[in-house]
């Protein structure tokens, strides 16, 4: 009961924030909408332009709303943590009986929530305004959805170690260390459309096994088991190694005086 | 902890150093149960260094911590559901209103009958009238009543005070002293705080350990430092250990 009500007290503590402004939530809904709406017309233009497009109207729209969720899942970890920074509580939380392990599964409780307040209405809004419905993809949605949002917490444990190692003056890394992933992860385009240097890179990503199923659904209408193992695999490597790298650098924190010194 | 004959708090050879500072140099001192203890000296004589790593902020580069029985570095997780913290140095969310915060850590701390536990400390501490305002948006005071607020929801025994009354008015600041005596009085609580205000540790505590350049220079009963150098106030105390070695 302990651990949970722990991180019930971690989630009340960031719906409250989100609860209290209202530009925070427009803020989370905004992108979304806005990429969906882009690529879009990108579709509609390809339609007539491109066979491949053609083949499968909602590749782009699916692929765009799919990006978001890892995207968004990375913010939600990382600027969940960053926001404690920012409000001088990291000492506050970690002299109560929080564990970091605790902490760890609060950002990333906290990151589900939000990615689902920021991907939903993109993705039934896709539906009347371009005609594609996400959800023909299918109960592999639901993996493909998971899978990503597993990424994107990876991403976002990596970069709150940094943030918390190295202090505010990092926090850009929020938002910039996630677009490494986005050139070789196959989102608009096939994997095997890249180098083949990068491609044996894109290949240890799991966002690329993602992608590549999202495409083998649409286009052949076949869900591949062997790109879902690998997604799942990369997971748990990665999700495992970002997880020590954070406790690890909590332990550095703690033995340099981190968790007091929050500024830049 | 039953034993009340085992000191709230047992520090034994702390040693800790940032890069070639030296912030603490083989601290030894102990806490009583139920005592008001504070930890005096100028900046950088270590004082929260000490508090951090009594927290379990900090990890000492050696010596040993034992906290209401408990190693604090290997068994932290068993001791900080019972003590608490304040400090001007560390906020709450700002955005978050009175009641949420506390409504926070109270869960934070594993507290049942949340609603009821707060509308008490509330009352008790005559917050609440500011429930339903945002933290950020108190005045220095008040926000120094919500962290109280915040350290007593728990109802801890031991208790651990950054210089719980600095850049408060000399009012809401005898207001502050006379509810931590009113707070030990009914509870019996350890408390220990680190403070630049003499008179303050004068008025509130029992024993006082006079800190410079991480050791420790001198200790005892503010009545007793004061006599011991024949001075008039623990000021004066303070003011003739922190110039000794500078004349």
């Amino acid at each position: 009961m302990g651990s949970l009500q722990r991180l019930k007290g971690m989630l009340l503590r960031h719906i409250y924030v989100l609860k209290s402004s209202w530009p925070r939530l427009l803020e989370l809904i905004y992108w979304p909408l806005v990429q969906m709406v882009l690529w879009g017309f990108i579709t509609r233009f390809f339609m007539g332009h491109s066979s491949w497009v053609a083949e499968a109207a909602g590749v782009l729209i699916s692929a765009v709303l799919l990006w978001d969720v890892l995207f968004r899942a990375n913010l939600g970890v990382s600027f969940t943590f960053v926001e404690e920074m920012w409000s001088r509580n990291l000492a506050q939380l970690f002299v109560s009986p929080l564990r970091p392990w605790e902490m760890l599964c609060s950002l990333m409780a906290v990151s589900g929530v939000r990615t689902l307040i920021s991907v939903t209405p993109a993705a039934f809004l896709a539906l009347p305004f371009f005609d594609v419905w996400i959800f023909d993809v299918g109960p592999s949605l639901m993996v493909f959805f998971a899978n990503l949002l597993v990424t994107g917490w990876t991403v976002g444990l990596v970069v709150v170690s940094l943030v918390l190692r190295f202090g505010l003056g990092a926090e850009s890394l929020c938002w910039l260390v996630i677009f490494l992933l986005a050139p070789i992860s196959g989102i608009y385009y096939p994997i095997a459309s890249l180098p083949e240097m990068v491609q044996i890179i894109s290949w240890a990503l799991p966002s690329s096994y993602v992608f590549e199923g999202m495409r083998s659904v649409l286009f052949d209408g076949v869900f591949r088991y062997d790109l879902l193992m690998g997604a799942i695999g990369f997971n748990l490597f990665y999700m495992t190694l970002a997880g020590l790298f954070f406790l690890r650098t909590f332990n550095v924190a703690r033995r340099k005086g981190l968790l007091l010194q929050q500024g830049e | 902890m039953s034993d009340t004959s085992q000191p709230a708090i047992s520090v034994s050879g702390l040693v800790k150093t940032f890069d070639d500072v030296q912030a603490v140099n083989g601290l030894n001192f102990s806490v009583p149960q139920g005592s008001v203890m504070a930890l005096l000296g100028g900046n950088g004589a270590g004082k929260t260094t000490t508090l951090s790593i009594l927290l379990g902020l900090l990890l000492p580069d050696s010596g040993s911590i034992t906290v209401l029985g408990e190693d604090m570095v290997a068994h932290r997780h068993r001791v900080l559901p019972r003590m608490n913290f304040s400090s001007p140095y560390v906020d709450l969310p700002a955005r978050l209103k009175v009641r949420e915060n506390l409504t926070v850590y109270a869960n934070l701390y594993g507290l049942d009958r949340i609603s009821d536990r707060i509308a008490a400390i509330a009352e008790d501490l005559e917050i609440s009238s500011l429930m339903t305002r945002r933290t950020g948006s108190l005045s220095a005071g008040q926000k120094t009543r919500v962290a109280l607020a915040k350290a007593l929801l728990n109802d801890p025994i031991l208790l651990l005070l950054d210089e719980p009354t600095a850049s408060l008015d000399p009012d809401t600041g005898d207001w502050v002293r006379s509810y931590l005596e009113a707070y030990k009085a009914r509870t019996g609580a350890t408390i220990l705080l680190a403070s630049h205000n003499m008179a303050e540790v004068e008025r509130l505590c029992d024993h006082v350990l006079m800190m410079k350049a991480g050791q420790i220079e001198d200790e005892g009963s503010p009545r007793e430092l004061i006599e011991r150098y024949g001075r008039q106030d623990l000021e004066e105390v303070f003011l003739h250990l922190a110039r000794k070695e500078a004349s």
